[in-house]
């Protein structure tokens, strides 16, 4: 068979330029890629990383989700103010801010599926009223104060691996797992896909996109205690603007903003690009006004090569016709 | 003799791939008259139509626009040309009002802005010419589909349109819309424009119409003066044609009731009730838009309906696709790249798509071994013509695309299969094998509803044929009513 050299950099041009990053910034910084470093990289990703697998899943189905940032911020007021405040244990604690989060996702799904509201209206006001009721749980103070026996989730090591790493490690092999090896994972294609085609295939199509949102908001509730037990302090505003993050990731990992179409390696490449990036700009000693500048421009970089090689695609599909 | 007419349309022929949508068409279309074009589905009245607007381009012929001569037209040379095509979809915009729409594109203009002053009296000059009584600072939205309709009408009159093109125009309006556009035809014609009409219902065509050409199967028929025709005299002409095909052989209904429909309704059936007998071919004829899909959809459960459903004389409870597929009922709908097909995945995930519990291992596991396995079974087994199972299903062409639909729902293990319009758009050959496979599986006891448009396919396939009109089921036929001439009549009874 023979290798379309574009079709070949479509797919494997979000890898090089990871590769690219990496090598230019292991020569800008003699520190970047020493062992510590590495291990840094990798626990900054992690945050990014857990709530980046339920967006995939939410994309796919042709979502969005902009509640991300809020729901952390919710869980890291409620699990910090259910330890110092109500005296509960972390275990507990965690549970109540994850069935938190899936509730928080469970009304986004509702919204989307059964109300109608485009996912970018839902989550936009969901994220909105999600972080005001951060302010008004703690009125507008952080809440600290937790046993130590929490500060495993964000500071805790196996051997030389951090603990949000390894949680990481596991919510991205089961992510990948559930999505290409399960019945929920092919109809999440399908759905995203086309809804008509799925729901006349049989499919329950409104039950898979609810719990879609469902899964989002427990992964990012997930993500937000791993951030609160880094932080060791509840802020209400945790996580704010965090979902662009995350978007940015998704999205240079190739899922289509119309959904149905992407793979999960590619976001776990895109998750890195961000975890690398932002790292590698700090050991350069960029001023952080530039990271954004530059972290901006990549997005659109990365997209916009995307959409133009398949409009050259589609251009020509058309003149052979 | 020349100049008489507008319009002339000589040998015009277009060919696609496996078939020949319009072959040697003769259209003669005089100044000032209402000229009919009649024909069955497929007969190649909308391809004809969309030659004339400059959308098609005609393979072979000519096409003289007051005597001069052009081998096909562009969209926006049709227009200059006085050539205007009001479509069953209207080109609306619906927020802006009816004097907006009519000059959208060529507003009057006063400096930098539009002079709606001008705008609204010149729409008002052209309400007043055709009779129409309108408000022209209405928002299109607000107006019924007659209105919007009319509004369309003014827009291409607006346009200084000598010729009028109108496809189904009543299709969607009631009794006394009908007469206020009729009306509207009239003046039309009076006022010295041609009106090419298209409907089915003949009724409206000895009402309005000077002279009719009849199509068949793509084929010019003839062109007759309305009023030396008759009823019966039009429908034979539409019709009557040779049985050229061979279809397979074999009846193979049994007495059996598997699925019994009662009293199913909803805003789009009233009232249909039928049986299906286990192993038959069960053909559903009528024209578009007479409520044949909706049927399907709503037995499918694919939109809500009252009425009750019984399958193998056990009352059944369908709400949503999902049920119907458990209790074994599967539909292949008309629309294969929309409702039929996941466009974006491969030929052995949209395969395995209803049936993904079959192949699970310890639980949540697909077994991915297994679904090769069987999709590669499938793809023998219906001849499905690929180099491989992950080719994505977009890269197919029609015959394979459905065959692929098939496979899903023999995958299924499917007791009762709807098809809905099985062989659109798919070439010949494809065609016969999809009926035969369709026999086979009747053969094996499956049941099959077929709605078909195609007049010769559900003549040949159908063991039994029951006609819809206007959202009712109006006649069925069995054994040597199974005529082209029945089915017509019923079609279009009155």
């Amino acid at each position: 068979m023979k290798i379309d050299k574009r079709e070949l950099l479509r797919r494997y041009g979000i890898l090089i330029m990871l590769l690219v990053l990496i090598i230019y910034f292991s020569f800008g910084s003699e520190y970047f890629l020493t062992g510590s470093n590495v291990v840094n990289v990798l626990r900054q990703s992690a945050v990014t990383g857990i709530s980046a697998v339920g967006l995939t899943y939410v994309m796919l189905t042709g979502g969005i989700d902009l509640s991300i940032g809020a729901v952390i911020g919710l869980t890291a007021v409620t699990a910090a103010s259910c330890m110092a405040k109500l005296g509960l244990s972390p275990i507990l604690a965690c549970i109540i801010a994850l069935a938190l989060g899936a509730l928080i996702g469970l009304i986004n799904g509702i919204l989307v599926n059964y109300v109608e509201i485009p996912a970018l209206i839902a989550t936009l006001g969901v994220m909105t009223s999600v972080r005001g009721l951060c302010y008004i749980l703690t009125g507008g103070l952080p809440v600290y104060g937790f046993p130590a026996s929490f500060d495993i989730l964000g500071k805790g090591y196996v051997g030389v691996i951090p603990v949000p790493v390894i949680i990481m490690a596991v919510v991205l092999v089961l992510g990948w797992y559930v999505l290409n090896r399960t019945r929920y994972g092919r109809y999440l294609y399908a759905i995203g896909g086309s809804r008509e085609a799925a729901r006349l295939s049989g499919i329950n199509v409104d039950k898979m996109v609810v719990a879609t949102y469902m899964i989002a908001g427990l992964l990012s509730s997930l993500a937000g205690l791993v951030e609160l037990s880094r932080l060791s302090s509840g802020q209400p505003s945790a996580g704010d603007g965090f979902e662009m993050n995350v978007i940015t990731a998704v999205v240079l990992g190739g899922i289509s903003v119309n959904g149905g179409e992407g793979k999960f390696f590619g976001v776990v490449v895109g998750i890195f690009i961000m975890s690398v990036l932002a790292n590698g700009l700090v050991m350069m000693n960029v001023y952080e006004f530039y990271q954004q500048l530059i972290r901006g421009i990549v997005l659109i970089f990365a997209v916009g090569f995307d959409q133009l090689s398949k409009k050259k695609k589609s251009v020509k599909k058309v003149k052979a016709a | 003799m020349q100049n008489d007419y507008i319009i002339e349309m000589k040998d015009i022929t277009k060919r696609y791939p496996g078939v020949v949508a319009l072959d040697r068409i003769q259209l003669q279309v005089k100044r000032g008259e209402v000229h009919a074009l009649l024909g069955e589905n497929g007969a190649g009245k909308s391809t004809l139509i969309k030659t004339l607007a400059g959308a098609i381009h005609p393979d072979e012929g000519e096409i003289l626009v007051e005597g001069k001569a052009y081998q096909h037209l562009e969209p926006r040379l049709a227009m200059e040309l006085g050539i205007g095509v009001i479509y069953q979809e209207f080109n609306l915009i619906p927020y802006l009002t009816v004097a907006n729409n009519i000059f959208l594109g060529n507003e009057p203009v006063k400096g930098t802005s539009i002079d709606e002053k001008t705008c609204i009296a010149e729409c008002e000059k052209v309400f007043e010419r055709l009779g129409i009584t309108l408000d022209p600072r209405v928002p299109v939205r607000n107006l019924s589909v007659a209105y919007q309709q009319l509004v369309e009408i003014a827009k291409a009159v607006s346009k200084n349109a000598k010729v009028l093109i109108m496809d189904e125009p009543t299709a969607a309006l009631s009794g006394k819309e009908v007469d206020m556009l009729l009306d509207l035809v009239r003046k039309l014609r009076d006022e010295g424009i041609s009106v090419i009409y298209i409907s089915h219902r003949l009724e409206e065509l000895f009402e309005v119409a000077d002279r009719v050409t009849i199509m068949r199967d793509g084929q010019y028929i003839e062109t007759l003066d309305i009023k030396d025709c008759t009823r019966p005299r039009l429908i034979s002409s539409m019709v009557g044609r040779e049985m050229g095909e061979n279809y397979p052989q074999g009846k193979y209904g049994t007495d059996e009731v598997v699925l019994e429909a009662r009293h199913l309704s909803n805003d789009k059936i009233q009232d249909i009730s039928f049986q299906l007998h286990k192993g038959e071919i069960l053909g559903f004829g009528g024209l578009v838009g007479a409520g044949r899909t909706e049927v399907a959809r709503a037995v499918f459960g694919a939109d809500k309906c009252s009425g009750e459903l019984y399958l193998n004389g056990k009352q059944v409870n369908i709400r949503c696709p999902g049920d119907a597929v458990r209790h074994g009922i599967a539909f292949i709908t008309e629309d294969r790249k929309q409702q039929g097909l996941l466009m974006k995945l491969s030929i052995r995930e949209n395969v395995t798509i209803s049936s993904l519990d079959h192949i699970r291992r310890h639980g949540f596991s697909l077994d991915l071994k297994k679904e090769k396995k069987l999709v590669e079974e499938y793809r023998h087994q219906l001849n499905i013509k690929t180099p491989s199972i992950e080719q994505l299903v977009s890269n197919l062409s029609g015959g394979n695309q459905q065959k692929v639909v098939l496979a899903k729902w023999l995958l299924t293990n499917s007791k009762i299969i709807i098809f809905d319009e099985p062989t659109r758009g798919i070439d010949v050959g494809v065609k016969f094998e999809i009926y035969q496979i369709m026999r086979d599986l009747a053969k094996q006891g499956i049941s099959i509803i077929m709605i078909s448009s195609d007049m010769p396919e559900l003549l040949g396939v159908s063991d039994r044929i029951v006609v819809m009109k206007e959202g009712r089921l109006v006649g069925e036929l069995q054994g040597d009513e199974i005529q082209q001439e029945n089915v017509m009549q019923y079609a279009i009874s009155d």
